[in-house]
This record gives C-alpha cells, sequence and structure tokens, in this order.
C-alpha cells in the first residue's frame, strides 16, 4: 500500500472540482508562501501514513521477522504468507457476506427514501410534514441505543444469525438522513419541469423515475455510496445479530480473526488491509465520486 | 402507464400521493420508532436475553442509578465528547482552509489525508493495538523512548490515547466539510480584504472564520453527536478498560445486556443515551440558531 498511495496523487489536479477554480486564484496571487501551514500540512501527513506503513510493512513480516527486527523498518525478504493464511481462512465468504448486506441494504434504501423524498417535496398535507418531521427526528436520536429492542425482535422473527437480520435494520437507519439529502436535492428541480410533465398527462410514478431521478442522479450516487460505506464498515449489529462464521461479515471477521490469531500480529493486520483494499481500488478508480459520498452532501 | 382522465385530476388537484413515502415509513416505524419505544418497556423489565421477559417495574432503574459505573461511563462519555472536539474541531478547520488552497502539493497531500476514511472502525483500532504495542509497536521502532509507553495498558494515558485515534480516524471527515465550505467563500472578499492590507491572519479571522459560520455549526454538530456513537473503535480498542476508564455509556449498555445479560439495565441506559443524544441535538440547534437543516441548504 506504501506504493500504491502514491497513485492516487498524479490525477488530483485536473480532478479538483470546477467550483474551486475561482476562489482559489486569490491563494494563487499570493507573495509569501505560507510556511507554518506547509509545515503542519507536512506534519499530519506523518500523523496519517505512518501507522498506514507500519500496517503494510509489518502484514509482509514473517513472525520470526516481526520479532527481530526493528518494527518500523521493511522485512529484509517480504513474505505474502501472512495474506495467504487471510485468504484460507474463508476471508472470500466473509467479503460475500458483506458485499450482499452491503447491497441488500443499499438498494431497497435508496428506492424507498427516494420516493419518501419525492412526496415530502412535492406533496403537501399533514401525513406527508408529520414522516418528514418523524425522519428528522430520527437524525437527532442515536438510534444504536435501541439494540437491545432490535435483537429481541430479531430473535422473536426467528431472523437471527441470518444476513436479513443485518439488513432490515441497516435499511431503516439508513432513511433518515437519505430522505434528507435526497429531499434537499429535489427541492433544486425547478417546479416548471414538473409542472409541464403534469399537463402531458404524466403521472407522479412516471414523473418520479422520468424526471426526478434523471434530476438528482449524482445526489442519488453520493447517498448509496454514503450508506454503502456505513453498511460495509459496520461493526455493531454484526456482534449482536449474527454468530457463525457463515453469516460473518468483514469488520466482524477482522475482530474474530484478531482473536484466533492474537499472536500473529502480521496475520491479524494482513486482514487488515485485506478487507481495505476493496475501498482501496474505489478511492483509486472513482475518487471523487467516493470523496462526495463520504460527506453525503454536508458540505455541498 | 395508461393514463385516465380521472387520475390526471387528482394529481393535478393534490400533489403526489403521500403513499410513496409508506414504504420508507413503514421500515422506519418497524425497525426504529417500535425499537424507541422498546428499549423504554424493557427499561422497566428483567430480561436475561433469552427467556421470558416479566415486569419489574423500576428495579432496573434503581440498579442504573445507584450503580458508581453508570457515573463513571457518563464521565468517560464527556471527557470522550469534550476532548475529542478540542482536539478534532481545530485541527480540520485548520486542514479544511489548507487542502481547500490550490497549491499541487496541497492536493497531493490531501489524497492521502483522505485514507483513514477508507478504514473501517474494527480496522483502526487493530491497527493501532499493534501499532501502540510497548514491545514491537512505533515507539520502539522509532526509538523514542516516551513512545515506548504501555499506552492501552496505563488507565492515565488511555483516554489520550481513544481521543488521538478517534481523532485519527474521524478529522479526514470533517477536514472534508470544511473543504468544500471554504471553496464557497467568495474570492472578491478576499481580494477586497488583500487591498486594504489585511494579513493572512486578519483574513482568517474576519473573512474565514465568519463565512464558516454554518459549516462549524454542522461539522461541530456532527461531532458532538456523534461521539455518543464512538462503539466499535473503542470496543475493539480497549474493550472499555483498563478498568473502566474508558467504558463509555455505548460500550456499557453494551456490556451489560449482551456480557452481563441485564437487558433491562442496558435498557435503561439505552434510554439515558437515547435522552442525552435529544438533548445534545436540540441544545445545538438553539445555540446555532438555526437548524441543521438549513444549514445544510446554505451551499445549495
Amino acid at each position: 500500500m506504501a506504493s500504491t498511495t502514491q497513485l492516487p496523487a498524479a490525477p488530483e489536479a485536473p480532478a479538483l472540482p470546477q467550483a474551486a477554480a475561482r476562489p482559489n486564484s486569490r491563494r494563487a496571487g499570493r507573495r509569501r508562501p505560507n510556511l507554518p501551514g506547509g509545515l503542519g500540512g507536512w506534519l499530519w501527513l506523518a500523523v496519517i501514513v505512518l501507522p498506514i506503513y507500519y500496517v503494510v510493512i509489518t502484514s509482509l513480516k514473517n513472525q520470526a521477522g516481526f520479532f527481530a527486527t526493528n518494527p518500523m523498518l521493511p522485512p529484509a525478504e517480504p513474505t505474502l504468507d501472512n495474506y495467504k493464511l487471510v485468504l484460507e481462512n474463508d476471508f472470500a465468504r466473509y467479503f460475500l457476506n458483506s458485499v450482499v448486506v452491503t447491497l441488500g441494504t443499499v438498494i431497497p434504501a435508496l428506492f424507498v427514501s427516494f420516493m419518501a423524498a419525492y412526496a415530502i417535496v412535492r406533496g403537501k398535507g399533514r401525513f406527508v410534514n408529520w414522516t418528514n418531521n418523524l425522519f428528522l427526528l430520527g437524525l437527532a436520536i442515536p438510534l444504536h441505543a435501541t439494540i437491545i429492542p432490535i435483537y429481541w425482535m430479531i430473535t422473536r422473527a426467528h431472523l437471527y444469525d441470518t444476513l436479513l437480520a443485518l439488513i432490515l435494520p441497516s435499511i431503516a437507519f439508513a432513511i433518515p438522513v437519505s430522505v434528507l439529502i435526497l429531499s434537499n436535492f429535489m427541492r433544486d428541480v425547478p417546479n416548471e419541469l414538473f409542472e409541464s410533465m403534469r399537463l402531458d398527462g404524466c403521472s407522479d410514478w412516471a414523473m418520479l423515475w422520468r424526471l426526478a431521478l434523471p434530476m438528482t442522479k449524482p445526489a442519488v450516487i453520493t447517498v448509496g455510496i454514503y450508506n454503502a460505506l456505513h453498511v460495509w464498515n459496520g461493526f455493531l449489529f454484526p456482534l449482536i445479530l449474527t454468530q457463525s462464521p457463515g453469516t460473518r461479515v468483514l469488520p466482524l471477521s477482522l475482530w474474530t480473526f484478531q482473536g484466533e490469531f492474537s499472536v500473529n500480529i502480521p496475520a491479524v493486520l494482513a486482514s487488515v488491509v485485506l478487507a481495505t483494499l476493496p475501498l482501496l481500488v474505489l478511492y483509486i478508480v472513482a475518487r471523487r465520486q467516493l470523496i462526495s459520498g463520504l460527506t453525503a452532501g454536508f458540505s455541498k | 402507464m395508461t393514463i385516465t382522465s380521472s387520475n390526471r385530476r387528482r394529481v393535478r388537484d393534490t400533489g403526489p400521493s403521500g403513499w410513496l413515502a409508506a414504504p420508507a415509513l413503514v421500515f422506519f416505524l418497524v425497525f426504529a420508532v417500535v425499537p424507541l419505544a422498546g428499549v423504554v418497556f424493557l427499561s422497566f423489565t428483567s430480561w436475561d436475553g433469552l427467556r421470558e421477559i416479566r415486569l419489574e417495574g423500576l428495579a432496573s432503574w434503581t440498579t442504573v442509578l445507584t450503580d458508581p459505573v453508570t457515573g463513571n461511563a457518563l464521565l468517560v462519555t464527556a471527557k470522550i465528547m469534550f476532548f475529542s472536539f478540542i482536539v478534532q474541531a481545530p485541527i480540520s478547520l485548520l486542514l479544511g482552509v489548507f487542502t481547500a488552497g490550490s497549491q499541487k502539493y496541497r492536493a497531493a497531500l490531501a489524497v492521502l489525508y483522505f485514507l483513514p476514511l477508507l478504514l473501517s472502525s474494527a480496522a483502526v483500532a487493530i491497527a493501532f493495538k499493534a501499532l501502540l504495542d510497548p514491545n514491537f509497536g512505533l515507539g520502539p521502532g522509532l526509538q523514542v523512548p516516551i513512545l515506548i509507553q504501555d499506552w492501552l495498558g496505563n488507565s492515565d494515558l488511555v483516554l489520550f490515547v481513544v481521543v488521538f485515534v478517534i481523532a485519527w480516524q474521524f478529522v479526514p471527515f470533517h477536514t472534508l466539510i470544511y473543504q468544500g465550505g471554504v471553496r464557497q467563500i467568495p474570492a472578491s472578499l478576499y481580494e477586497a480584504a488583500e487591498i486594504d492590507g489585511a494579513g493572512r491572519v486578519r483574513q482568517f479571522l474576519n473573512i474565514t472564520l465568519p463565512q464558516l459560520k454554518y459549516t462549524i455549526i454542522t461539522s461541530s454538530t456532527l461531532m458532538v453527536v456523534g461521539s455518543l456513537a464512538y462503539f466499535d473503535l473503542i470496543f475493539v480498542l480497549t474493550g472499555g478498560g483498563p478498568g473502566y476508564s474508558t467504558r463509555l455509556l455505548p460500550l456499557h449498555m453494551y456490556l451489560t445486556g449482551f456480557k452481563a445479560n441485564d437487558m433491562g439495565a442496558a435498557s435503561a441506559l439505552g434510554v439515558i443515551l437515547i435522552a442525552i443524544g435529544l438533548g445534545l441535538a436540540l441544545l445545538l440547534q438553539r445555540l446555532g440558531g438555526k437548524n441543521r437543516n438549513d444549514s445544510q441548504l446554505e451551499g445549495a
């Protein structure tokens, strides 16, 4: 990873959003370079990169090397044995479980949130207002405080230790923030477009998919990525709602690896690297979308 | 998608049907609102997670409120909230301003700054557990005596270690929010200040800070309310220890419910957690003068 982290640096300049170009011209015209700023920037880089560097080089050491060499020096003879060990311990299954849970959550969550956002933005009446206020309240409440009743419901529904047990509450928890962001974007769609489609005799269902969706596509992608990251990295639901290796997802598998291989630190860190690789690949190929998804329009 | 004239009239008169919001509402009611009511109900019961739930009146509340561990968990939560805000807010603000600059090296650094966002909390915790090891971690690696400490085993230090790791993981997210905020500031403001001869520090204090008001509110709200959800990171990193020194409220709730099998007391803790979260969200809204919804729309 030490070398791959350098890769994304090159395409950054053209990838800068156009919006940034104008306000930034002021900085280009400055006379003195900002020394304290630059110094702080490099210092923070060290803070960020040192732990990542340590994880990567350690994951390439064999156990003897781990105990014998300086922890911050790269291994004399790098080995991929740790990665092999992790892959042989059902890593693919945990990966697949994570994919199923993430897609199984994000697609339905986007679907129902999008319809709700449309109803909230375009609709009138008490029911819609009340629904919107309920979702806004959902943003303020730490929903994870409800894990005990959720555990009770899931065991009662005989869903304990299934992937569906992770998907159902995750969809519900994704709804408030999804509806909020989608409705913020949908308000920007000019009313006249809806009016003219309505005059052409289009139903709401048609307007929803043929006008609102294309017009808010970037927001939908953003919200989708935001939710996907949260579910992909989620730990609490898997911890309380699943048990067996068959339903284990990646973040939980890191924790169990750590328990099983507690003496084999290089292997544990190899599992960390492997679990992060899919997102790193995404970061390299689609950094801008990923970044906008990370902040979910909070900085819009 | 056949359009009848009656359908058309109905649509024109009332806007879209509120029923489009129904699927999202049902999910949210079943897996968020019902559990919210459930956690209040369960706090008046006694349940070990397996057998019958028995109504017990105020027994769980008496247990929770007289248990010194609860008070300690509240104190730890408040400390982590306070220190992680004090550490994260200024760093994120400065890094946001820094990365919004147009210099090429800043763009390249930003690509690396955001790497921690790719790691799950479990991964971050496992990486730092290895990194902070007094024998095979960063300290002995760099051969700096002061860095060779039993970071996670020393109850005086561990809280600050946790705050540091939280900052490592979450500063990038808030940096992104501030970067977006800074890029919205009109360049003309800085040009005018430049003509008036205002220096860099004055420009920062008189233009950047006031212009970022809503960004600061958004980011601070997310930081403070979000600190009630630091569960997985601390669970994997310290498990709440040594002793009770990092056992914050969400972790205390989990351990009470799923390790001590006292779901009644854990539910009471859940109610406390919800009350604090709601209280903080309302307070911050009041302080900010506007609600978070508006502040997000600000840049739209």
